[in-house]
């Protein structure tokens, strides 16, 4: 058995090697960021810096701090909404179905995969007809098509708890929203976290709606740094700086929640 | 009583989100559809019907036909390699070995960042300056002398979007690796200990055993990352910007919508996208809820 063991220790050269190639891009981007102004020079831009400054993280942060405000304070009622929602509604499909439910769930999360370009250019008419645009409307956004993935993730959740819980808080006179508030919510606790940080996770990170939602002043993270990005007088290290800044709230979620987060992962293929 | 309440309380409950789901999605494709029949070039929306005009002119496009073939390009690289890559990552896994959960770990962060954070440092890492002004890995393979390595990347006529594809693996193996590590830790353990007694090498083993097992989790790996690629927007914006070279179906519909204004023509494009991903989504949609179906 040992000698067994033994022979697999061979198999670190590949997954060390695997793990220089995802951790590239961090080291790029973490040792520009912690570079001084004057330390700049393509010919050592893969050597580590003389010391620690902080220039680039103070110039980005001046220039994306209104956006990063902009990305926290439409993110976080966008995830606790939609996670909301597709709790009740994995209750209700899971737990209480009523005629036609089974037909309805397919639909619902057929809305997870369509590709946005084909419900742009209505969403963005019926934002401005409505008079919804900026933060708000792109709240809206992400709680409307963050419904299919949120009510899919809660509602495997919600059938794979046995019937009898149910049953016999039913006998006991309890209704459904009693059954709801005080059997079904307190233990469904980690598929909040779960369907919190994905949906916080995938807002934060997205772009395509940002971008034809909101004008300057609304700009998210993810529109400012693109932006940022490709103007020419932007220094290449200070952008570096800019996109570690950009990353780091999920990258932390990442870092604290992974397990959770793995779990919304494999929910977004469907296995539960 | 309160049982007529909770017949109606159900619906109740979930209506607002299936009549936001019922006008967002259909709605919105139904009125998709109904630009992409129209006239409608400019910022005014004009409704005059034009049958499939929009179209049968995307298929005369030379700029649609240069977005097919990037798609097929980017997506061939990336479907391949993040399948490849994801299950040599986690058939190592699968080995017991200490450290799993670290490496795990570190081969599944880029999953927590954004493409545009992804695209604006691996534009970096790809730079394609040479001489004087050489960067990032181009530099570094001078730097360990390997010079052949050297090349123009997404910059690369042709073949551009293979560069592209492989900043998209970076970011998704892990999560093919994720997908086939799940699949590994459902296969019984006794399975493989049969085949060892009856003498089968472990590459035998993974052969023919583990590989035909995990079909399943190819297939909705496939169908997942073939969806995500028709869909490749936000990479690219961030990697090369709107070039004509490295151009997709969802940046022509964003172009052609925002920019020039021509809603029709950026409707069909959205439709014709709808329709792609569709082929691949409904039947693994269907095929998914009837397998639970049946358990």
């Amino acid at each position: 058995m040992k000698s067994l063991r033994l022979s697999k220790n061979w198999l670190y050269l590949p997954l060390i090697g695997m793990a220089i190639f995802y951790l590239i891009p961090m080291y790029v981007m973490i040792i520009t960021g912690f570079k001084a102004f004057d330390e700049i020079s393509l010919k050592t831009m893969w050597d580590l810096p003389r010391g620690i400054a902080f220039d680039n993280y103070i110039e980005a942060f001046s220039k994306l701090s209104p956006s990063l405000w902009n990305s926290f304070a439409m993110v976080i009622p966008a995830a606790l909404l939609s996670s909301a929602l597709g709790s009740l509604n994995g209750f209700v499909l899971a737990k209480w179905k009523f005629r036609g439910a089974d037909v309805i769930f397919p639909f619902i999360l057929f809305g997870m995969f369509i590709p946005y370009q084909s419900i742009l250019i209505p969403l963005v008419q019926f934002m401005n007809a409505a008079g919804i645009t900026g933060l708000p409307g792109l709240a809206m956004a992400h709680i409307i098509y963050g419904i299919p993935i949120t009510t899919l993730t809660f509602r495997n959740y919600y059938a794979s708890l046995p019937q009898e819980l149910l049953e016999a808080a039913k006998i006991d006179g309890a209704s459904m929203l009693g059954i709801y508030r005080y059997i079904l919510l307190p233990i469904s606790i980690p598929s909040f976290v779960v369907v919190l940080i994905w949906q916080f996770t995938s807002a934060w990170n997205d772009f395509l709606f940002a971008v034809v939602l909101t004008s300057n002043r609304d700009w998210p993270i993810t529109v400012a740094l693109n932006n940022m990005a490709g103007s020419q007088i932007i220094a290449w290290n200070v952008q570096m700086a800019g996109s570690l800044l950009a990353a780091l709230p999920t990258l932390l979620v990442y870092i604290f929640l992974g397990r959770y987060f793995l779990r919304g992962l494999l929910a977004g293929s469907l296995k539960g | 009583m309160t049982k007529d309440k909770d017949r109606f309380l159900n619906i109740i409950l979930v209506s607002p989100s299936i009549v936001a789901v019922l006008i967002f999605v259909y709605g919105f494709i139904a009125w998709s559809v109904r630009v992409s029949l129209s006239k409608w070039k400019g910022l005014n929306p004009d409704y005059t019907w034009n049958s499939i005009n929009n179209y049968i002119g995307l298929f005369n496009d030379p700029r649609f036909a240069v977005d097919v073939k990037n798609t097929l390009i980017f997506t061939g690289v990336f479907v391949l390699g993040s399948l490849l890559l994801g299950f040599f990552l986690a058939v190592m896994l699968d080995q017991g070995l200490r450290g799993e959960g670290f490496f795990r770990s570190l081969f599944l962060f880029p999953m927590a960042i954004s493409y545009i954070v992804t695209g604006v440092v691996w534009r970096w890492l790809m730079n394609p300056a040479m001489g004087s002004r050489m960067s990032g890995f181009n530099l570094l393979f001078t730097n360990l002398g390997l010079d052949s390595l050297v090349n123009a990347w997404h910059t690369t006529p042709q073949w551009g979007m293979a560069a592209i594809a492989l900043a998209a693996i970076w970011q998704m193996s892990g999560y093919t690796m994720a997908l086939y590590l799940a699949g590994l830790r459902a296969i019984p353990q006794e399975l493989k200990e049969a085949a060892r007694i009856d003498g089968a090498s472990e590459a035998q083993i993974y052969r023919h055993i583990m590989i035909p097992l995990l079909a399943p989790v190819t297939l909705s790996a496939l169908i997942i990352l073939g969806h995500m690629s028709l869909k490749v927007f936000d990479l690219i914006v961030a990697i090369a910007g709107k070039q004509l070279q490295l151009d997709v179906p969802a940046i022509y519909m964003w172009q052609a919508t925002f920019d020039g204004l021509f809603y029709g023509r950026g409707a069909a494009i959205g439709i014709i996208l709808l329709l792609s991903v569709a082929i691949l989504i409904i039947p693994y949609i269907r095929y998914t809820l009837r397998t639970e179906a049946q358990q």
